[in-house]
């Protein structure tokens, strides 16, 4: 089938809107994404599924985004749609649009590991209720991407499958912990990705590859069928191109589901309709605490453009305390570590995955897991077991839940005095592979993003302009952050929209002379 | 020196009979074929997630306000980490801080010389939480130690089940079984659960220590495997018994987990408890607050139905026997006893033969009350037809059978026609077996004339054989008299 190249470098709306009005086919669209795939992703683009190949076997440009293609299936998803068009059905703004989902949430029947060798093998046997709701709304899955292992990290790096590589330089990390789906999107792989954000894992992303990417309100995704890291942190969210699209994949995604007790039951804001307000009168808050934060002089001197470029647009900008802020950060990386020992427990070996055989069923649980889990990974349970422990936890787990109130607080009362919060979404631009060997300042690209997480409020990364490192790194893309009260995912997106009418970001790299090593 | 002092606390686990699991939509049904009511969520897969099943905490709440506990207006679940093969998630959710129930009351009828006396056992909490699997060891033993290997079935996997914590009340074995007999009868009366202990619906653990009376508690032991109310009371029995010849003999009680051995009638070890298991407890994350309001409350108040106590002393009142009152309410006959009685039966009568010959059929033939077809009306009609001499208790007996037999397809008057069963009426004819009876056993006659009124018994069986059953004892009895002359 004859595919245009051009289409992967349409944004989801149009694209969704070209497949409505019969301008191209659904299955036309899936074609130049395979295409783009097979070309630089380095999966052997062969068969039903397509493998991405061994980290060892893949060329130094090979994104390395996707883990597996489930190119049949999405072949029939974009067919149906065809057919659904043909048969004159009315069709969703993003039928027939290519999506690419992170491999920590379940599609029935697709293997799904989490970017661990303890999942390798499992093939859920039910879908996410994101994954549904994606199926619903005509939009193809083209497969399941990268991602530091069971979404703990914040470069992809941590993957048991290799890293993935930026397509704004290929030394480069994408960001973490959803870093393979961030960069499918910016490397035209498809026009939308999922990825899932407990401390940071799609905002931080979405900053290092020029995209936004959305944390919804804790409760307005369905956390049914996404492998949990630590439950009352995840949530999944969109990234996109530009605010439109990620609005849209927002809307799809965001509501009440009766299979997730944490699920918020009203219904979700309107983030679509809200997109076209501007910021007239609004009250922006910028965050001292995290406005200093150890940003990079390049990050900081492109946030207090953008800072400015708000203002002109007629929102007025004043600068607010989160006096607890600066606490987010340990008290993330206890509640977090705590809940994951938890979670990840039930990977013995018993049920399903890997399992290493042994004499007893103990040893065969510890074999298995001290062979399935990667260092990070085990890192974190046990950081975690240790708070939960009788006689540490009033000093560890319980303390961070306290602070982790306090945060709450913190934005609640400054919700008060702004309708939104900002800050730069991550203190420096992307790393380059292997530049960030200790563990505690993998965890200080957080320390803006965690806030929000803990408070549970809606916070969106929008791309601003580009920096350089101050190493010679060249244009780099970098991210601001805007932070709304519960429940007001729309006043995120609205700004960011705003944010970006002023800007004028563009999200091709080369446009910026960038996508080339240096 | 003063005698020992027995002090045991009890944790009764009882499993609710809801259609469906606590935490997602399997069904619970028992014994079905290994892993066929499974799902994502009960078989622990990743990203699954509980969502709480609102009948359970209904039949928690109502079992609670049974107890006469307070419920609390707002409780979560924790998650209890430990690793277990039969344990999907290799945590159990469980609540720890704030149970949904607390400071209940089970007042309890215990036997004590020939008396009935009632015992005070107060309830610390209960709490909800849910079953685990079960370890499956294929091999020659069918234990774990020598299996070739292990399996797993995970249809038990997340049944709702309420734990009961007594406070150490308790100071006998009888107290305890009765403690427990009283909890199967009031969770059946509720209906929230069939509380049979040889399915594992209702199990029941036993912390007991010794001391001298007044002095503090000692130390405990947990006693487990305790498979019906029987050993339950022989293991409280063995275990204060143990305890107190290591103390006598100088020795010390180690804290630990046994296991009661029902062949050889003893407890052993199990695993020490020097270091407690750390179950790094903590709220789950996956489940938000349950929130009882006032008006809930009374609502599922306003449910309760009569309960056991006031059940018995209801009967008793009506002139049952306690000892039958209580046969009645655990074989849970109450409602065919209330029907038997709107249906004209006195209660003594009807509850004779509840707690009598109709338990006895049951227990015999191993047919459920539910499935025997028995109803007010059939009791109602046997009591009469006795009364009223239409038959002999003997026939009455035969005709109960015969009701039981076709479950109820056919009621007493037509079962007693059916097969020919009527009382002898004819005293000329009784008068005439009579004479017979008494000339054949001089013995016998000899020996009631001397003044022993046993031997009458005899003559009366006699005269019983003789017409098949369909005499009335007491007409013999008297012309048995009037021939002999006594």
């Amino acid at each position: 089938m004859s595919a245009d190249p051009a289409l992967t470098r349409l944004g989801a709306a149009a694209l969704g809107a070209a497949v409505g009005a019969g301008e191209v086919t659904a299955r036309e669209v899936l074609e130049a994404h395979l295409d783009a795939i097979a070309a630089r992703d380095g999966v052997v683009a062969d068969g039903d599924v397509w493998h991405a190949r061994d980290a060892a076997d893949l060329g130094p440009d090979d994104l390395h985004a996707f883990l597996v293609v489930t190119a049949a299936r999405a072949r029939d998803a974009a067919d149906a749609v065809d057919r659904r068009r043909a048969a004159g059905e009315a069709l969703g703004p993003l039928a027939g649009v290519p999506l690419a989902l992170k491999d920590v949430l379940t599609m029935r029947g697709a293997p799904t590991t989490c970017g661990s060798r303890m999942l390798e093998g499992w093939v859920p046997p039910y879908d996410a209720t994101v994954t549904e709701r994606l199926a619903a709304a005509g939009i193809v899955v083209l497969g399941k991407t990268n991602m530091d292992e069971f979404a703990m990290g914040s470069s992809t790096e941590n993957s048991a499958y290799g890293p993935t590589r930026n397509p704004w330089d290929p030394d480069r990390v994408p960001g973490g912990s959803s870093g393979g789906s961030a960069a499918a999107v910016a490397g035209c792989l498809a026009p939308l990705g999922v990825g899932t954000d407990t401390g940071g894992s799609i905002r931080q992303p979405a900053a290092f590859t020029g995209l936004v990417g959305g944390k919804p309100t804790y409760g307005a995704v369905s956390r049914y069928g996404l492998v949990a890291f630590a439950s009352s942190l995840d949530q999944a969210g969109p990234f996109a191109r530009d605010v439109t699209d990620a609005a849209l994949l927002h809307a799809v995604m965001a509501g009440p589901d009766p299979r997730d007790a944490t699920s918020d039951p009203t219904d979700p804001a309107d983030v679509v309709a809200a997109l076209g307000r501007g910021v007239e009168g609004l009250r922006v808050g910028v965050v001292e605490e995290l406005e200093e934060a150890g940003c990079e002089p390049g990050v900081r001197a492109v946030f207090l453009a953008a800072v400015a470029a708000l203002e002109a647009a007629g929102a007025t900008v004043e600068r607010v305390s989160l006096p607890h802020a600066g606490y987010g950060l340990p008290a993330y990386y206890l509640v977090a570590p705590a809940e994951a020992s938890s979670n990840l427990a039930r990977f013995d070996g018993v049920r399903y995955g890997r399992r290493v055989d042994a004499a007893t069923a103990e040893a065969m649980n510890a074999a298995t897991r001290g062979e399935g889990f990667g260092p990070e990974v085990r890192r974190r349970i046990m950081i975690g077991t240790h708070a939960l422990s009788s006689g540490y936890v009033d000093a560890y787990y319980l303390q961070a839940a306290r602070v982790r109130t306090l945060i709450a607080r913190d934005f609640a009362t400054a919700f008060d005095r702004v309708d939104v919060l900002i800050s730069p979404t991550a203190p420096g631009v992307a790393f380059r592979i292997g530049a960030v060997a200790d563990p505690l300042a993998m965890y200080r690209n957080d320390v803006a993003t965690v806030p929000a997480s803990l408070a549970g409020v809606p916070a969106v990364s929008v791309p601003i302009g580009t920096a350089d490192d101050g190493a010679g790194s060249g244009p780099l893309p970098v991210g601001l952050q805007i932070m709304a009260p519960l429940r007001a995912d729309d006043r995120c997106y609205r700004v960011a929209r705003a944010v970006e009418a002023v800007v004028g970001f563009d999200p091709d790299p080369a446009a910026h002379g960038a996508g080339v090593r240096r | 020196m003063s005698a020992w002092e027995t002090v045991v606390g009890l944790e009764v686990h009882v499993e609710l009979s809801t259609a469906t699991k606590m935490w997602c939509g399997c069904p619970t049904t028992f014994g079905d074929a290994p892993n066929t009511n499974v799902c994502p969520v009960c078989s622990g897969q990743p990203g699954a997630l509980p969502v709480p099943n609102a009948r359970a905490v209904h039949d928690a709440t109502l079992l609670g306000l049974a107890l006469g506990g307070t419920i609390a207006p707002r409780c979560r679940f924790h998650r209890k980490n430990y690793f277990y093969p039969d344990l999907a998630k290799n945590y159990q959710i469980s609540q720890y801080d704030v149970p949904l129930v607390s400071d209940g009351v089970l007042e309890v009828e215990v036997e004590r010389d020939g008396e009935l006396v009632l015992e005070t056992v107060r309830i610390e909490r209960l709490h909800m939480e849910e079953d685990t699997g079960k370890s499956l060891h294929l091999g020659a033993t069918g234990r774990l130690h020598g299996a070739d290997r292990s399996a797993i079935d995970y249809n038990r996997s997340g049944v709702p089940l309420l734990e009961i914590v007594s406070r150490p009340d308790v100071r006998d074995p009888e107290t305890a079984q009765a403690y427990l007999r009283e909890l199967q009868a009031i969770v059946r009366t509720l209906g929230v659960s069939d509380a049979r202990m040889e399915e594992g619906s209702i199990r029941c653990d036993a912390n007991v220590s010794v001391r001298r009376p007044g002095e503090p508690l000692g130390t405990r032991c947990e006693i487990k495997n305790l498979n019906s109310v029987r050993s339950l009371g022989r293991a409280i029995a063995h275990e204060a018994a143990r305890q107190i010849a290591v103390l006598e003999d100088g020795g010390s009680i180690v804290m630990e987990t046994r296991h009661w051995d029902e062949d050889a009638g003893v407890t052993r070890t199990l695993r020490r408890k020097e270091t407690v298991t750390d179950y790094r407890y903590f709220p789950d994350p996956d489940l938000v607050e349950v929130t009882t309001s006032p008006r809930r409350v009374a609502e599922v108040r306003a449910e309760l139905p009569e309960l056991p106590a006031a059940a018995r002393a209801r009967l008793v009142a009506a002139g049952v026997p306690r000892a039958q009152a209580a046969t009645v309410l655990g074989g849970g006959m109450l409602a065919l006893l209330d029907a038997a009685v709107a249906a004209g039966a006195p209660a003594p009568a009807a509850a004779n033969w509840l707690a009598g010959e109709v338990t006895g059929w049951l227990a015999a033939e191993g047919v459920a009350l539910a499935d025997a077809g028995l109803t007010g009306t059939h009791v109602a009609e046997l009591v009469a037809m006795v009364e009223e001499g239409a038959v002999s208790a003997t026939q009455a007996k035969q005709v109960l059978a015969g009701v039981l037999e076709d479950r109820g397809a056919a009621g007493p008057r037509a079962v007693a026609e059916a097969r020919g069963l009527s009382q002898l009426r004819d005293e000329g004819e009784l008068a005439r077996v009579v004479a017979e009876v008494v000339a054949a056993n001089p013995d016998a006659v000899a020996a009631v004339r001397d003044g022993n009124d046993r031997a009458i018994g005899a003559l009366v069986g006699q005269v019983m054989r003789a017409t098949g059953g369909s005499a009335d004892p007491r007409r013999t009895n008297e012309l048995l008299r009037a021939a002999i002359g006594s």
